[in-house]
């Protein structure tokens, strides 16, 4: 049985059964990610013998798990989040010693549940990227195409979901990280409501943005995974309160009658024709099955590439102040004076991408520049935020595809900013508004690679989003496939 | 196309940012941020003199909690990352 190519839920059913142990299934994805990850390069660590343990403390009934349905189960972790013990370095050369010595709250959350933590997943430095080529470690590649990239910044988890080098992964979503190299790489990526989930332990890249999501091989074990890192926590003040719905209860509910809209903003010149082919074929078919599709607008959707890369590197640029070589990190030694040890440890540390975002957010929040720059993009984030509110008055979720373009090659757009910038135009929007959203297969070019199709709800409706996503899948399989790769002999 | 930011510009935001620009890294980033700077001017087709700030997408009052003490990272964790240390505190270069 190729216990790789499971869901986790089906996994769940076969541990239950006894039909397998979590240590068998925990060395398949081992000797797996041994034979393939060095064309991937989807992770940067890999805990064969933690994690084998792990496993075998579950076979063992060593703890109760009180039917978590991820007990036992092989689980992989953006190397953005804390884990404690072992190394998280963001991808990037300033924290290439760094060892928590605490979990984040997810990560917490998901040890508690029984998680088997299989290995940290490569990434953009710092989450800033949409190529995953912005790590300082190597570059995950497309598992459809190994000359195209992931997506990014989650390209290690995404990739490593699609080429079942685990069972699940989790990644963090600021203004796409999550949704896009899902589509990129044809599998399912949620990001949840701005304060669903905990950001303690998350290295802060843009506060105001930052989410952690799940990206898995099937919407039902987003659903799943989601009700594991959902929920208040007091270590993070802008987490929020609500109780949390459960999530997996509600998704074999038709979506007959629910009114889904279609903003024309999002169908836009200089689309790849494939792209809204598959998206617009992907309309049809929620109206078979029973929705109710009408136009609507979201009229500043143009503005959000602009707003957002002005607050989110402003943001960044005062979260990444703390990396100054002097509590963790990197360190130039032998400095005269502590002004030249900031500046020469920071600029050997971090790599161009991230330099170029401390650089324009330290100018857009500047003496003379703040009120031009970042007062003007917050204020054009209000009338986005409004846009969404708006629109959810007249439907109860959007369909939009997740990226203009499929997956592009490695390189193409890396010596140009702006373009990268431009290839976010359909995710950063949600992000702004903080509205959660789902990106789910739902077709293929030409040249096999994957389309993802974006569903976006209100505030704290991932309910609704994740039951019209599975609505999707079940009748869809032919969106669902895996990439042909082999294993080595 | 008009300058945004010149390259005395750049090296002065570096300075405030605390990085230390090469040569070529300076150019290169002056002509990226204006690339991305002069896009930015999209914004101003908009005309948002009446429209407030938002900096939260969730709308949260002060979060309040009891002023209780509760335990926290002990000192010989917390200095285990320095580059520096001497089991008390961070070391840095002198300062005065």
């Amino acid at each position: 049985m190729d216990l790789c190519g499971l869901t986790i839920h089906q996994l769940r059913e076969l541990l239950t059964q006894k039909a397998v142990s979590a240590a068998e299934v925990t060395s398949a994805y081992l000797q797996r990610i041994q034979s393939i990850d060095s064309k991937l390069h989807s992770y940067l660590e890999v805990f064969a013998k933690e994690a084998l343990k792990q496993a075998r403390d579950f076979d063992e009934g060593k703890r109760d798990f009180n039917l978590s349905p991820i007990a036992g189960i092989p689980i992989a972790v953006k190397d953005v989040l804390c884990m404690r013990g072992v190394r998280t370095t963001c991808g990037s050369r300033i924290l290439e010693n760094y060892v928590p010595p605490y979990d984040g709250t997810v990560i917490e959350a998901l040890r508690n549940a029984g998680a088997v933590f299989v290995g940290k997943t490569n990434l953009d430095e710092f989450a800033m990227g949409s190529s995953t080529e912005n790590s300082a470690y190597c570059q995950t590649r497309n598992p459809w195409d190994l000359d195209r990239v992931p997506g990014g910044s989650s390209g290690g988890s995404a990739a490593a979901v699609a080429a079942n080098l685990c069972a699940g992964a989790i990644g963090t979503d600021t203004g796409g990280s999550i949704r896009q190299p899902a589509s990129f790489c044809g599998v399912v990526g949620l990001k949840p409501t701005y304060g669903r989930v905990s950001r303690f332990g998350l290295v802060a890249f843009a506060s105001s943005l930052d989410q952690i999501g799940p990206i898995t091989k099937d919407v039902k074990d987003a659903a799943l995974l989601l009700q594991i890192l959902a929920g208040y926590d007091r270590r993070d003040s802008t987490s929020v309160q609500s109780p949390v719905p459960p999530y997996g209860e509600r998704l074999e509910e038709s979506i007959k009658g629910l009114r889904l809209g279609i903003p024309r903003e999002y169908f836009v010149e200089g689309m790849d024709p494939e792209v809204a082919e598959a998206v617009e074929k992907s309309i049809r078919i929620c109206g078979e099955l029973g929705a109710e599709i009408i136009e609507v607008s979201l009229p500043h959707t143009e503005y959000g590439v602009a707003a957002y890369y002005i607050i989110a590197p402003a943001e960044a640029s005062s979260n990444l102040a703390r990396y100054d070589g002097v509590k963790y990190g990197l360190r130039t030694p032998d400095c005269r004076d502590l002004l030249t040890m900031y500046r020469t440890s920071r600029s050997r540390g971090f790599g161009p991408e991230v330099k170029r975002r401390i650089m324009l957010g330290t100018y857009v929040l500047s003496a003379g520049y703040y009120d031009a720059y970042y007062r003007k993009a917050s204020q054009v984030r209000t009338l986005i935020r409004k846009d969404f509110l708006e629109a959810f008055q007249r439907c109860d979720a959007l369909l939009t595809p997740v990226s203009p373009i499929p997956a592009f090659k490695v390189g193409e757009k890396s010596e140009d900013p702006l373009q990268m910038y431009l290839s976010d135009a359909f995710t950063l929007p949600a992000s702004l508004a903080g509205v959660p959203g789902i990106s789910v297969p739902c077709g293929f070019t030409s040249q096999g690679l994957p389309i993802g199709l974006q569903i976006l709800g209100p505030h704290f409706r991932e309910d609704l989003i994740l039951r019209i996503a599975h609505q999707f899948q079940q009748a869809t399989p032919e969106c669902r496939r895996t990439p042909p790769l082999n294993e080595d002999p | 196309m008009s300058e945004k930011i010149t390259r005395e510009e750049v090296r002065h935001v570096a300075t405030l940012a605390r990085l230390e620009l090469m040569e070529a890294e300076e150019s290169r980033m002056t002509r990226h941020l204006n690339q991305v700077l002069a896009y930015m001017e999209k914004l101003n087709e908009l005309d948002t003199s009446d429209v407030p700030a938002t900096t939260h997408a969730i709308e949260l009052k002060n979060v309040f909690r009891p002023d209780e003490v509760i335990p926290s990272l002990d000192r010989a964790k917390a200095l285990n990352n320095a580059p520096q240390s001497d089991g008390a505190s961070f070391v840095v270069p002198k300062v005065i």
